[in-house]
């Protein structure tokens, strides 16, 4: 089951209204996307804590519905 | 004990009793995917010492590491007991020198000549 790019973006505003979210669709098959998530929610997590405050914003599609969502993550600049 | 907790304490008990483990889809010497083949081929490139775990072969140890570090996706390395990230985390950390700075930290010996891509 494949998920588009714009429910993996209205997924992660929800949880994080701030965020700035680009996400591509790596192969054009609705099933490999790379998404980079920017949001001041991030302040004072590691990196590993970030990943899953995403995945939790997700809903426990990752690695089931969503089988390849590359990810990174970081802090808005000043 | 219910066949979960014993999972949980295998997993426990394996990141204690090693240094750097890679729970991942195939073998270090076969990746069986594209995402744990990248974590290995990093490994392998710095010269480290690893156990790989094969969660092919064991559908508790797939699920149960996923639910040991609250981490939905395979592959995942540990190390000295510590998850650190899977392909996306560690090939970042990689490529910004973090994760050979990590080894040093820990204490894992690598190849220094090779510490970045």
């Amino acid at each position: 089951m494949a998920m588009v790019a714009g429910e993996i973006e209205h997924l992660i505003k929800a949880k994080f209204p701030d965020a700035l979210i680009s996400i591509r669709d790596l192969a054009g098959d609705g099933d490999h996307f790379a998404a980079h998530v920017v949001t001041s929610a991030f302040k004072g997590k590691t990196r590993v804590q970030q990943h899953q405050m995403v995945y939790e914003a997700l809903g426990g599609r990752m690695g089931d519905a969503l089988h390849a969502l590359a990810l990174t993550t970081a802090l808005p600049k000043d | 004990m219910s066949p979960q907790q014993d999972v949980q304490d295998w997993i426990r008990k394996t990141i204690a009793q090693n240094d750097v483990v890679l729970f991942m889809k195939g073998t270090g010497q076969m990746p069986q995917c594209g995402f744990s083949s990248q974590v290995a081929q990093i490994l392998g490139h710095l010269g480290v010492d690893y156990k790989d775990i094969n969660v092919l072969d064991d559908m508790g140890i797939r699920d149960g590491i996923k639910a040991f570090a609250n981490w939905p996706t395979i592959p995942q390395l540990y190390v000295k007991g510590e998850f650190v990230g899977g392909c996306d985390i560690i090939r970042e950390m990689f490529q910004a020198g973090e994760l050979s700075q990590l080894f040093d930290e820990k204490g894992i010996s690598y190849d220094k000549s090779k510490m970045t891509a």
